[in-house]
């Protein structure tokens, strides 16, 4: 459950607060907290653990480890959970 | 080398592998706190890369493990009330409680959602003004910024129908409960890599001096555990106990501050009971005084709720690295993930369901029944 996987930032709304981007992980998007970021930037890669941004991450990194965990099966499977109805 | 496409650089992997077999001159117990790790250790056979003679067991890093039966059993109350929108990650739905689990519950009628991350469970509480939404705060320090986060912007948007379940673990008093124990058998650590993303790893240093203990911050591919062994059992062969960072791509000393900041507006603290461990002190958050309307135990005045451990399970025993879970008379017959009697089958990360789903009881020829293992 401590697993936390990079994704690719795609959008970031500024007027928000907290502030949130939409981040792609290998098509999934998911609504994620860049609040413990700052420095973050559009198309950044950040590592994120359930909706929340920890640390960037190394484009070259985060690809192979996407590419793994989609080999891997089950790490993506968190992400499948739709968004609030 | 047969296991090897299950890493990102198997000539990496191999060369590891073939390097931790040089170094290692005698046997040596190592634990592996974090349940991310026993899943990738267990699926990828990573332990037949490595001397027989190093011998690793898995920690109580499972939040879902170690969320006591107690807290498994206040959920199941709360979500069966019919005002509640209960939601949780989606692992702890099916954790058995002393007669049911929230999957049944929410099967029954209950409004039980599985949510991505605790901000979802705000943004519920927001459009469902008449109902009281209630998140299942459970995890490791990884987990608690999120969750800081959660009760932080329900505080700040002012809202009076969101609160949470709280049963926060922190790993370093854990690792000193195991370590000061009599039983004791682990002689070095890998320690969680996201963990310490979020707390960075100065708390690690004085442990690994006052137990003689080497600790190295590692992370979840299986590469990263090979790499993290290698760097432990160097260690251990040459008499070091030092803190070091096999994680370093993800993980400063300092670690994240500004979510560190946010875990401390929120939380403090606090003791907290470990299922198959029994309380530790000091090894858990609890919201703070200024917060304690979001605690859902005070909202809906739960009071003291008791209830029993099946007592086939060993699951004490495996959290604490003193048995495997082949070793266990209940497993792959009583106890399955279709059935299971304790937590660490319920979780996939989870000793006993990562065994299980990847068929390495075959390691033990003795197959089933009960073996204590004394070093």
């Amino acid at each position: 459950m401590c697993l936390a996987i990079p994704g690719r930032i795609e959008y970031i709304d500024a007027a928000s607060n907290p502030k949130m981007a939409k981040v792609n992980f290998g098509g999934i998007i998911k609504n994620v907290c860049l609040d413990f970021l700052p420095e973050a930037g559009l198309h950044d890669y950040v590592l994120v653990h359930v909706g929340v941004a920890l640390t960037k991450v190394d484009e070259k990194e985060a690809l192979e480890t996407i590419e793994l965990f989609k080999q891997m099966g089950d790490a993506l499977d968190e992400l499948k959970e739709g968004d609030p109805a | 080398m047969k296991y090897l496409d299950e890493f990102r650089d198997p000539i990496f992997a191999k060369s590891l592998s073939e390097n931790i077999h040089k170094v290692t001159t005698r046997p040596w117990t190592i634990m592996e706190i974090c349940g991310g790790q026993t899943h990738s250790i267990v699926k990828s056979g990573l332990e037949n890369l490595l001397p027989s003679s190093l011998s690793i067991v898995h920690g109580p890093g499972c939040p879902v493990c170690v969320t006591p039966l107690e807290m498994i059993e206040k959920a199941i109350l709360i979500a069966r009330k019919p005002n509640v929108i209960f939601t949780s990650f989606g692992d702890m739905l099916r954790v058995p409680g002393s007669t049911s689990d929230l999957l049944t519950v929410k099967a029954n009628g209950g409004d039980v959602r599985i949510v991505y991350s605790p901000l979802d469970a705000v943004t519920i509480a927001e459009k469902n003004p008449d109902k009281e939404v209630v998140f299942f705060a459970v995890g490791f320090e990884t987990t608690a910024p999120a969750n800081a986060m959660a009760v932080w912007q329900a505080h700040k948007k002012n809202l009076k129908n969101f609160s949470i379940l709280c049963s926060h673990v922190l790993v370093p008093p854990a690792m000193e409960a195991l370590l000061s124990s009599s039983t004791n058998r682990v002689q070095g650590f890998l320690a969680a890599g996201h963990v310490c993303t979020v707390m960075g790893y100065e708390e690690y240093i004085p442990l690994a001096k006052k137990y003689n203990v080497p600790i190295v911050v590692t992370g979840f591919e299986p590469t990263d555990i090979l790499h993290g062994i290698l760097m432990l059992v160097t260690q251990l062969e040459e008499g070091r106990c030092e803190l070091e960072n096999q994680y370093s791509r993800m993980v400063k000393k300092e670690g994240n501050i500004p979510a560190q900041q946010m875990i401390f507006n929120v939380f403090e603290i606090s003791h907290r009971k470990w299922r198959g461990i029994g309380e530790i002190p000091k090894s858990g958050y609890s919201l703070k005084k200024e917060f304690i309307h979001f605690d859902a135990e005070e909202k809906f005045s739960l009071g003291i709720v008791s209830v029993e451990e099946s007592p086939l399970c060993i699951a004490g025993n495996i959290l604490r690295g003193l048995n495997k879970p082949f070793e266990c008379s209940a497993f792959g017959n009583q106890c399955t993930p279709e059935s299971p009697l304790g937590a660490p089958m319920v979780s996939s990360e989870g000793a006993c369901a990562a065994y299980y789903n990847y068929k390495r009881q075959n390691v033990a020829s003795s197959g089933s029944g009960m073996v204590n293992k004394k070093h």
